[in-house]
């Protein structure tokens, strides 16, 4: 196993950052450490890389004991999310930092840093300054700085939220892909549910200091282990005694299905392809539902109107608890 | 990503930003507000230091030439000189460390030692000079007496005239540096840090090339305020013709002793050397550094 967390323990002044973390990042893969802000994701992400010191507990990386090793010795990648450019530094300098630190021979850096600009197509930047170049364009040249000292794993934080929402889409695809490539065991840390569903092979979901469940992107949406990872992983509705995604409810018009809860619209959106309804039940229930532009249009649905509510076969159901509402 | 990787070179990179003010539009007020620098500045520096160079110059080179003739006033000149770059020398070394400290370190104390760095500026020198006399007097000195047991003699002498201007320019280094050293933060330095670099490696490659534009202004002040120093460096000195007199001593000793031109002229070079200064480094910064 290529990254081992045991018991850690973290505190800054009155605020647990992190409590008893234990977690084991596989070799090779891509894995995303996800939750709300202020969760403690990037608390445990900088510890792994030693630039930030656990009160209690241990780090081994690749099988070595890394726990009191200090940052420049410890042979990761580490990404930050506002970049942290050289900025007095061309953008090919900055790639060949670490291997000027590491004093290897003149002409296999340069090879090497040709090399990895061409692998973020960056080339034809080389002897720009970083004040020259896009956010995305800064991202990536960071990245390529990182992989060049060939890092036992790659650390990423937050690495694309400071860009905007279409740079972010092309990169986080963009990262998928080199990934494959290169092979090297990634961590990444993200807020955003969609970015890690999306691009991630295997998710660790931390709230208040504290690891929720650690699963693939499937297992997480399928089978969540409690209410926070449901709720965290995309929108969820109650209805019953049960919550249930909106899209995992069935609507009809009249009550055809067993056990159907009859509510009436309140109100009713339309976004593009899909249609958004609050329903509200004859039990007192508020509940969203999302149906497609064209289911609704054939149960003729309008604010106003009276439907049957019932959970999709196969729904991913979980308990209500009374506390989370 | 499409567009960006099939096509990199469509990827504009960001304009660089205008750095001029927006445009306000021109009322009479702005013309008065205008007016009123202007013929203040005018009145209050301009003037006065244009009739220094007129004075200096009313008989051509002459006043200069006689000057640099004076070996007690070539001595006064170097010793001067030799002063500053002793100044600028040991505030630097001392402002870069205090700044480091001062920005990247939490500790108890820290408030009051951000105040006492300031000190400097806000006592009068006078009061600097007659504090060293305190302490290091050669005779009744706290600490003198024993320093002068060994051989060393502080005050009326070069080591009491570099302290006083040294602690009377102090903060103007790490007022200049504290300001930088915030702005670029720590990142690039954890960055570097990542990739291997020990301390002294991240403080030459990376600290260091960030604030030279910084650490290049606070010498530029620091010498011409320890040039400029008259206040606490008279009370230390003793002001021994030919050998502890600074040149702004000489300029008040010419002075009083109605040698006009002579003082016009020595305060002529002083300015000359500041103005030098600012001028060098106005010429010599890249265009994005403010």
């Amino acid at each position: 196993m290529s990254i081992d967390v045991t018991g850690l323990n973290k505190k800054f002044g009155d605020f647990v950052a992190l409590e008893d973390v234990n977690v084991t990042i596989p070799t090779g893969q891509l894995t995303a450490l996800l939750g709300p802000s202020g969760g403690g994701k990037s608390t445990l992400l900088r510890i792994i890389a030693g630039l930030e010191k656990a009160d209690t507990g241990s780090v081994s990386i690749e099988g070595v004991e890394a726990t009191h090793l200090p940052a420049q010795k410890r042979n990761v990648g580490f990404v930050f999310q506002h970049y942290a450019v050289f900025k007095h530094m061309t953008v090919a300098k900055n790639v060949a930092f670490g291997l000027e630190i590491r004093k290897r021979p003149k002409d296999e850096v340069e090879h090497r840093v040709q090399e990895l600009l061409k692998l973020v197509h960056l080339s034809q930047f080389a002897h720009r300054l970083p004040s020259q170049l896009s956010g995305g364009q800064r991202q990536r040249m960071a990245l390529a700085r990182a992989l060049a000292v060939e890092p036992s794993v790659l650390l990423l934080d937050e690495p694309f939220g400071a860009l905007d929402a279409k740079v972010r889409k092309e990169l986080r695809d963009w990262l998928r892909r080199l990934h494959d490539d290169v092979h090297v065991t990634t961590v990444f840390v993200t807020h955003d549910q969609e970015e890690a569903l999306e691009v991630a092979d295997e998710i660790v979901v931390i709230n208040e200091g504290r690891v929720e469940q650690v699963g693939t992107p499937d297992q997480l949406y399928d089978e969540p282990a409690n209410d926070f990872v449901m709720s965290f992983l995309g929108e969820v509705t109650h209805l019953g005694g049960v919550s249930l995604r909106p899209h995992d409810i069935e609507l009809d018009s009249s009550p055809r299905l067993a056990g159907g809860v009859e509510g009436t619209i309140s109100r009713m959106v339309r976004i593009g392809f899909e249609v958004r309804l609050t329903v509200l039940t004859v039990d007192g229930d508020e509940v969203s539902v999302v149906v497609t532009r064209a289911h609704a249009r054939t149960h003729g649905l309008a604010e106003g109107g009276t439907v049957w509510l019932t959970p999709a076969a196969g729904a991913t159901v979980v308990p209500r608890m009374a506390a989370a509402v | 990503m499409a567009d960006t990787l099939v096509r990199p070179t469509a990827e504009v990179p960001p304009v660089e930003e205008r750095r001029r003010p927006p445009r306000v539009r021109k009322t009479p007020v702005t013309y008065l507000l205008r007016f009123i620098v202007t013929a203040y500045l005018f009145f209050l520096v301009a003037w006065p230091v244009s009739l220094v160079v007129t004075n200096t110059f009313d008989n051509g080179w002459e006043s200069i030439r006689s000057l640099l003739e004076d070996p007690d006033m070539v001595v006064a000149l170097q010793l001067s000189a030799y002063v500053a770059v002793w100044s600028v020398v040991i505030n630097t070394l001392f402002g870069v460390g205090m700044s480091l400290l001062l920005v990247r370190y939490e500790f108890p104390g820290k408030r009051l030692l951000n105040a006492l760095l300031d000190l400097p500026l806000s006592v009068s020198p006078i009061v600097v000079g007659l504090a060293l006399v305190l302490v290091y007097g050669g005779r009744n000195g706290w600490f003198g007496p024993t320093l002068a047991g060994w051989g060393l003699d502080v005050i009326f002498s070069t080591p009491g005239i570099i302290m006083a201007t040294t602690f009377v320019a102090l903060p103007l280094m790490i007022r200049e540096l504290v300001p930088v050293l915030e702005e670029i933060g720590i990142e690039q330095e954890q960055a570097a840090e990542s990739l291997g670099a020990n301390g002294l490696q991240r403080f030459w490659r990376i600290t260091l090339p960030s604030i030279k534009w910084g650490i290049t202004y606070g010498v530029v002040l620091t010498l011409a305020r320890s040039l400029g120093e008259f206040g606490a460096v008279k009370v230390v000195s003793g002001n021994v013709l030919g050998q502890t007199r600074t040149a702004t001593l000489a300029v008040e000793e010419k002075y009083l002793n109605f040698d006009q031109q002579g003082a016009y002229a020595t305060a002529f070079l002083l300015a000359m050397v500041s103005v030098a200064c600012i001028v060098i480094v106005g010429i010599i910064r890249p265009k994005n550094h403010p």
